[in-house]
């Protein structure tokens, strides 16, 4: 065993020491190392395709690395083909579930071990088992649940937990807050610093720069599949933190609407909303004028996606009218609603926003094929031409306007969303989450064409749970448990809007 | 050997490879097809002649049709194992109204012009019906054309009484007996039709939505897609397809039996997907379904050919569906999901 540095009490939970890997021509990682020591939380941060997902996929025995190697508590990684010495050592909780949703917690919890060697099931002791494991990590889960029903945040603590009694105490979170409300969230920091307390190591993937000032003690920043940084959290700044993700000074320079003229008096009034009640909100109204951009917020149960997901006509309102220039919209109609002259950025782009494997030329012209040629003719040229002007607009990098969707990284994905969304020319343009899950310089890039098009003219109406997103607007609409609650004017403060949409008072 | 390694191009897309590679997978049978006729031209030199080329192209000509109804149904992510009833009962009853009881009609004699046009209108309704079951009533595509199949199956032998019907108007065999250029008509029909299909799938905007609701139909929903009524209405136009192709196998065959159009959904599958269509939605060509019927009516010709019995046909033949596709798998490069 080699010498430890100086001040490190412990030899470190897991090392990788020069780690690469490439796929075909694309290096996925270079040269990377990555020191996490006992008892710490880790953060991991980087931008989309820095390499994030191929180091975790290393460190936790899903691929083999070409160059360099990994050691766990100073011993050289079992060989791939030993999944359960892998098992024994990490663990990642991915942002999607690992667990067979008809199955119960329990047998989640024993999968493929049900019979804990014996020959056949003994179903009395493997609930015992899955309590006792349960409650020992104080997750506070029925254990006759099918595991397809517990709440995200619950899955996590039962994924976690069944990670655990393999006998891993080291965890990789992969983006564990992005589904997550802030209560929820704040639940979760709390059992990592219990789970911390008890010996649990974490390497936390986050988006969102504060957690990382939450909860880890170290981080290192990924780019461009190299190692850009190590270093305690109490060292870096914020600014220096973006900078090293981004590898140019100046950090997230989203443009306040505070801070740009205020809307003209007499701007045409383009959108309005009257007495709209739906699944999950109730009697909403709002008007939306020409270059005017409003904000939603709201925690996730606020009702605030139904809202903005029915004036686009995703879900039919059970009251209300929605009228564009003065004309009602037929309700839950999508094709009325984008003759109408109404864009949208759906909630989720992998489950309505993309067809993953066609080709951006498909994605991005999919909802204007009637209107590309006369008779509905819409030929692959102009698809592609349409398309590849769209590359240029929303700035994509891909190779060509053929390439499948699947092939980009999350953020140019997110801007195909946004370019089909923008490609008919709207007058209205609803925008839900429309940077999540992406990282720190798309959003930027996303955010900028949102600027754009208010300049141009066009109303936007944008639903996040990212303030970020939300300082563009004019201003934003609170939602709590279905109806509107508070307004803010540009130039709120964090503080005020947050204690809004978790609706505490601010003393 | 980290040295070696050039700048990272995780930013950098893969350069641009794709519109050949396209027209090779969709070419991907073309050698399988070119052994087949080299073995079949080593058993037999005849097997190679005009004269037997003719007679393959006519017997593809009725299952291709079914087959690319079932692919337009596929690439909209659906599936409908009717098709294969619908293969039999469609030309039945049409001809049925029109041929005097005695040789097993209903007896009201039609003109055969309408018993024609019953044809298709029967594959329509039965693809309504299936629309509305799976599309509307969101029951389960498998088991509700399962069930259609064999319901149709027993409304053409209960109404036939199991008989083969003989006897048929001059016009229900044309198809398949009139030629041009050397061609039977029933072959220049599904050259039409594939043709239209084709272009459709490719420059129209329906053919486009067909892609986007096989490759995710939320998506497709959210771009302004009318996902339910073009869902629908492709059942309607494979069971009009599927009506056609079993008048044209009628008059390649010469008469209608109780069982026309049986156990052939597994080649119309086998076909489709050894051509790249996947069942999962969203993929598939016309081209490829088409190489796929030709190479499956190549090996049943083959199979003559070599004078297999007819009792082993069956056995050999699926087990060519089998390897056929292995090799379609590990030539398209892509599990067939």
């Amino acid at each position: 065993m080699t010498a430890l540095p100086a001040g490190e009490s412990a030899v470190p939970v897991v090392s990788a020491v020069g780690v690469g890997k490439r796929y075909g021509p694309t290096v996925a990682l270079h040269d990377v190392s990555l020191t996490v020591h006992p008892g710490e939380s880790h953060a991991l941060v980087g931008r989309n395709g820095a390499g994030k997902s191929t180091l975790v996929s290393i460190l936790t025995g899903l691929s083999a690395t070409d160059t360099g190697h990994v050691e766990f508590g100073g011993e050289p990684a079992p060989p791939l083909s030993k999944q359960d010495d892998w098992k024994a050592r990490v663990a990642c909780v991915y942002q999607h579930a690992m667990v067979v949703p008809q199955l119960t917690v329990a047998e989640n919890l024993f999968l493929n071990r049900q019979a804990g060697g014996g020959f056949s099931i003994g179903w009395k002791s493997l609930r015992r088992k899955a309590r006792e494991l349960l409650d020992s990590w104080d997750v506070h889960v029925d254990v006759d649940t099918p595991a397809g029903e517990l709440s995200v945040e619950d899955r996590q603590f039962v994924e976690i937990a069944r990670a655990l009694s393999y006998g891993a105490r080291f965890i990789v979170l992969d983006e564990p807050t992005a589904q997550l409300d802030s209560q929820a969230i704040e639940r979760l920091f709390e059992r990592m610093r219990q789970m911390q307390a008890g010996g649990v190591t974490f390497l936390f993937i986050s988006h969102h720069l504060h957690e990382v000032y939450e909860v880890c003690q170290a981080v290192t920043v990924l780019r461009d599949a190299k190692h850009v940084l190590t270093a305690p959290v109490s060292e870096v700044g914020k600014a220096q933190l973006v900078d090293a993700m981004t590898g140019e000074p100046g950090g997230l320079s989203v443009r306040d609407a505070a801070s740009r003229e205020s809307l003209e008096a007499d701007a045409a009034e383009i959108l309005s909303v009257d007495g709209l009640s739906g699944d999950g909100f109730r009697d909403v109204s709002f008007r939306l004028r020409r270059g005017e951009v409003v904000g939603l917020a709201g925690s996730n149960a606020s009702g605030k996606h139904q809202v903005a997901e029915t004036v686009y006509g995703l879900r039919p309102p059970s009251a209300g009218t929605i009228r564009v220039d003065g004309k009602p919209l037929r309700p839950g109609d999508i094709p009325a609603a984008i003759r109408a002259g109404i864009g949208c950025v759906p909630r989720d782009r992998h489950h309505e926003g993309l067809v993953l494997e066609h080709s951006i030329a498909d994605n991005a012209t999919l909802s204007i094929l009637d209107r590309i040629g006369r008779g509905g003719i819409a030929s692959p040229s102009a698809r592609r031409a349409k398309a590849t002007q769209a590359l240029a607009d929303y700035d994509i990098v891909a190779a060509s306007a053929e390439q499948p969707v699947s092939d980009l990284s999350g953020g140019n994905q997110q801007k195909v969303v946004l370019a089909r969304a923008l490609i008919g020319d709207p007058r209205v343009v609803v925008l839900i989450n429309p940077t999540a899950g992406v990282d720190v310089k798309s959003k930027e890039a996303l955010l900028a064409v949102v600027d754009r098009v208010r300049a141009e003219g066009k109303a936007v109406l944008i639903v996040s749970d990212e303030l970020d997103d939300l300082r563009l607007s004019d201003r934003v609409l609170v939602l709590r448990a279905g109806a509107v609650v508070a307004e803010h004017q540009a130039g709120w403060s964090d503080g005020d809007l947050v204690a809004d949409i978790e609706g505490v008072e601010l003393s | 050997m980290t040295d070696v390694m050039t700048s990272p191009t995780t930013q950098l897309p893969a350069p641009p490879r794709r519109r050949k590679a396209v027209w090779l997978r969709e070419l991907a049978l073309l050698p399988a097809l070119v052994v087949v006729f080299v073995i079949g031209g080593l058993v037999d030199d005849t097997f190679v002649g005009w004269s037997n080329i003719v007679s393959i192209l006519t017997a593809s000509a009725a299952l291709s049709l079914v087959v690319l109804g079932e692919s337009l149904v596929l690439i909209t992510g659906k599936f409908d194992l009717s098709l294969e009833s619908t293969m039999g009962l469609a030309p039945a009853l049409g001809a049925m109204v029109v041929i005097p009881a005695a040789s097993a009609g209903f007896g009201v004699e039609l003109p055969a012009a309408i018993g024609l046009l019953i044809i298709p209108l029967c594959g329509a309704l039965v693809g309504f019906v299936n629309g509305f079951l799976i599309v509307k009533l969101k029951l389960n595509a498998f088991i509700v054309t399962l069930a259609m199949l064999t319901v149709l199956r027993g409304v053409q032998v209960g109404s036939t009484k199991g008989k083969t019907l003989f006897n048929l108007p001059d016009s229900f065999t044309d198809l398949a007996t009139t030629t041009f250029a050397g061609l039977p008509m029933s072959v220049w029909l599904a050259a039409v039709l594939f043709a239209i299909a084709g272009w459709v799938l490719r420059y129209h905007r329906v053919g486009r939505a067909l892609y986007a609701i096989g490759g995710n139909r939320e998506a497709a929903r959210a771009a302004g897609v009318r996902v339910d009524r073009i869902a629908w209405a492709v059942f309607v136009v494979a069971g009009i397809l599927a009506a056609i192709g079993g008048l044209a196998y009628t008059g390649y065959v010469g008469a209608l039996g109780a069982n026309q159009g049986s156990g052939m959904i597994l080649q119309v599958f086998a076909a489709a997907v050894i051509g790249g269509v996947s069942l999962d939605g969203g993929k598939g060509t016309l081209v490829g379904a088409l190489t796929g019927v030709l190479l499956l009516s190549s090996v049943s010709s083959l199979l003559n050919y070599a004078h297999v019995t007819a009792e082993w046909q069956g056995a050999i033949y699926g087990a060519i569906i089998l390897v056929a596709l292995i090799i379609a798998r590990y030539a398209g490069g892509k599990p067939q999901t």
